[in-house]
């Protein structure tokens, strides 16, 4: 449905975007990862259509950016980190203004009517903007971006400078807009991307440095699967089983007590059922093996950091 | 033309809703009483129709500096806020942006000329004065007017604030008003150039007067159309620069 192929964008002599290419499915909600400067904003501004890439084609439902900007515009929702309002505008009367200029037609007070439903602000809708709490003029910036009922929304830095409880309305929100639309979320705060998106992009300096989902991405940077083993029998017969297997590239014993052995075992590949071959060859007895899952944490630190590293190689 | 229409309508709330339209409208308004009593009518008994000029060439002043000022938020203030993000991921044309903005200052700027209808109103009570001499008068207002708020409109989209804005128009207008000075200090075909040109001197005085040339009409619509177009390239340029 939406598709970035090798798209880029410089300031001048300075790259923001480097050939970057992914594509969104419809109907998927996908986050948009990356450290503070890697090229976020400047990716969503020009799906959104406020800036035109340098070079590379972004697509819409087929239709190309650069040939027909108004049809793409006219298909996407975009909250920029700042939401765009008019304090001096009362609720409705600005999302009815931002429905005409989005090209709505027919029954404008339907959409208008639909997007505060969606947003909840109905008590709202006759209050002066300016008047607003910041956590109801970000529901606001969400409503313009939903109020002509776009293919995708592309919100930037959702959450940015709300409390806790009005973070968890948002993401509760923003779980809600997965039901009608194909959404995009950039952000660096990491639990947000995982409690609501169903796959990562991973952008650093740039770059797009990973895509897939958390257990993917997961399973790409681990390379060698690390594995948590429980064993019964004694530590030197499970530390010469460990090194028959040949399997295990680091070994740290967690707890040896009651003859009970637990391990967190590093394996150059994902060797497990040598290893379990091996344990119950030595005649120990395999309690539990268990694949270690990384943190998304970890994950986007380990992305990010690698690049880092090649980058200044 | 319902872009332009929406456009329009948003810029008048703004001025409805925020003092800058009622400053801008209450000074011009006190200084244009001012200069009326003390430059138009004056001390000595004078004609009417001299009077009604006097009140006109006032007036010119008063009505560019307030264009200024009503034009030097139209696009700083948008991109200085963040909603010009909104305009420009809208499927509307730059242009209608551009023009939008330039009708609502100008109807703001309608409205600050009516309120001055006093002031001759009461001349043509106490003196003689014509219509038509009103009527010509308030066109060139309203097309000086209109040129100054392109210019001004033109500072606006490419500075980075308000006040940049509103020192840059001031300078262009400036510039524009005393290219008729240059004129004088230069020869043809240059000195020809300057001053037509020059946005008062040559073809403000025809209205002053109670004149209506089309060859003004023309130079005012040009000028204005050309700032607003340079200010449509601005915001497109923008776009692929970032």
């Amino acid at each position: 449905m939406i598709v970035l192929d090798k798209v880029s964008k410089y300031y001048g002599e300075r790259a923001a975007v480097i050939d970057a290419s992914f594509s969104i499915e419809a109907g998927e909600v996908v986050g948009l990862l990356g450290l503070n400067g890697a090229g976020k904003t400047t990716t969503l501004k020009m799906l959104a259509g406020v800036l035109l890439p340098t070079a590379g084609r972004i697509s819409v439902d087929g239709i190309d950016l650069m040939t027909n900007v108004d049809a793409v515009r006219a298909r996407i929702g975009f909250l920029p980190e700042v939401p765009p309002l008019y304090p001096e505008m009362r609720v409705a009367e600005y999302l009815t203004f931002v429905a005409h200029i989005k090209g709505v037609k027919v029954d404008v007070a339907g959409h208008v009517d639909a997007a505060i439903a969606d947003t909840d602000l109905a008590d709202v809708r006759n209050e002066f903007i300016g008047t607003l709490s910041n956590g109801f003029q970000r529901r606001v910036g969400i409503a313009q971006a939903i109020v002509h009922r776009p293919a995708l929304i592309v919100l930037d830095e959702p959450t940015a400078g709300l409390d806790p409880k009005q973070m968890v309305q948002m993401r509760a929100l923003i779980r809600k807009l997965k039901q009608r639309h194909t959404v995009l979320v950039s952000s660096h705060i990491l639990n947000e991307i995982e409690e609501t998106c169903d796959r990562l992009v991973v952008i650093n300096r740039g770059r797009i440095a990973a895509i897939g989902t958390e257990a993917e991405l997961a399973g790409n940077v681990q390379g060698a699967a690390k594995v948590v083993v429980e064993v019964r029998g004694t530590r030197a017969a499970f530390e010469a089983a460990v090194r028959q297997s040949g399997a295990v590239t680091k070994t740290a014993i967690e707890r040896d007590e009651g003859g009970i052995i637990v391990a967190t075992l590093e394996l150059a590949n994902d060797a497990r059922e040598a290893l379990a071959q091996s344990l119950i060859g030595a005649g120990l007895g395999l309690r539990r093996m268990e694949r270690v899952q990384l943190e998304l944490e970890s994950i986007f630190l380990t992305l990010t950091g690698n690049r880092a590293q090649s980058a200044a190689a | 033309m319902s872009n332009v229409w929406w456009i329009t309508r948003r810029e008048l709330i703004h001025y409805l809703r925020s003092p800058l339209g009622y400053v801008i409208i209450t000074i011009a308004l006190v200084i244009d009483g001012l200069l009326f009593n003390a430059v138009a009518v004056g001390p000595s008994q004078r004609l009417s129709s001299v009077v009604l000029q006097d009140f006109f060439w006032c007036a010119s002043g008063t009505t560019m500096a307030a264009s200024i000022f009503i034009a030097m938020r139209l696009i700083a203030e948008e991109r200085q806020t963040g909603t010009l993000t909104l305009l420009a991921t809208s499927p509307i044309r730059d242009w209608q942006i551009v023009f939008g903005k330039f009708l609502g200052a100008l109807v703001l700027l309608a409205v600050m000329n009516a309120l001055t209808l006093y002031m001759p109103l009461l001349l043509m009570l106490n003196g003689k004065i014509s219509a038509g001499h009103l009527v010509a008068g308030y066109v060139g207002l309203m097309l000086i007017g209109s040129a100054a708020v392109s210019l001004g409109l033109l500072c606006s989209s490419l500075a980075p604030n308000q006040l940049i804005a509103a020192i840059a128009g001031t300078g262009v207008v400036l510039v524009f008003i005393l290219l008729w000075l240059l004129a004088r200090l230069t020869t043809p075909p240059l000195e020809d150039v300057l001053a037509y040109l020059s946005i008062h001197d040559k073809h403000f005085r025809p209205f002053q007067k109670g004149l209506v040339s089309v060859a003004d009409v023309v130079f005012y619509v040009s000028l204005s159309y050309v700032a607003l177009l340079a200010a449509t390239r601005a915001l497109e340029a923008r776009r692929w620069r970032g």
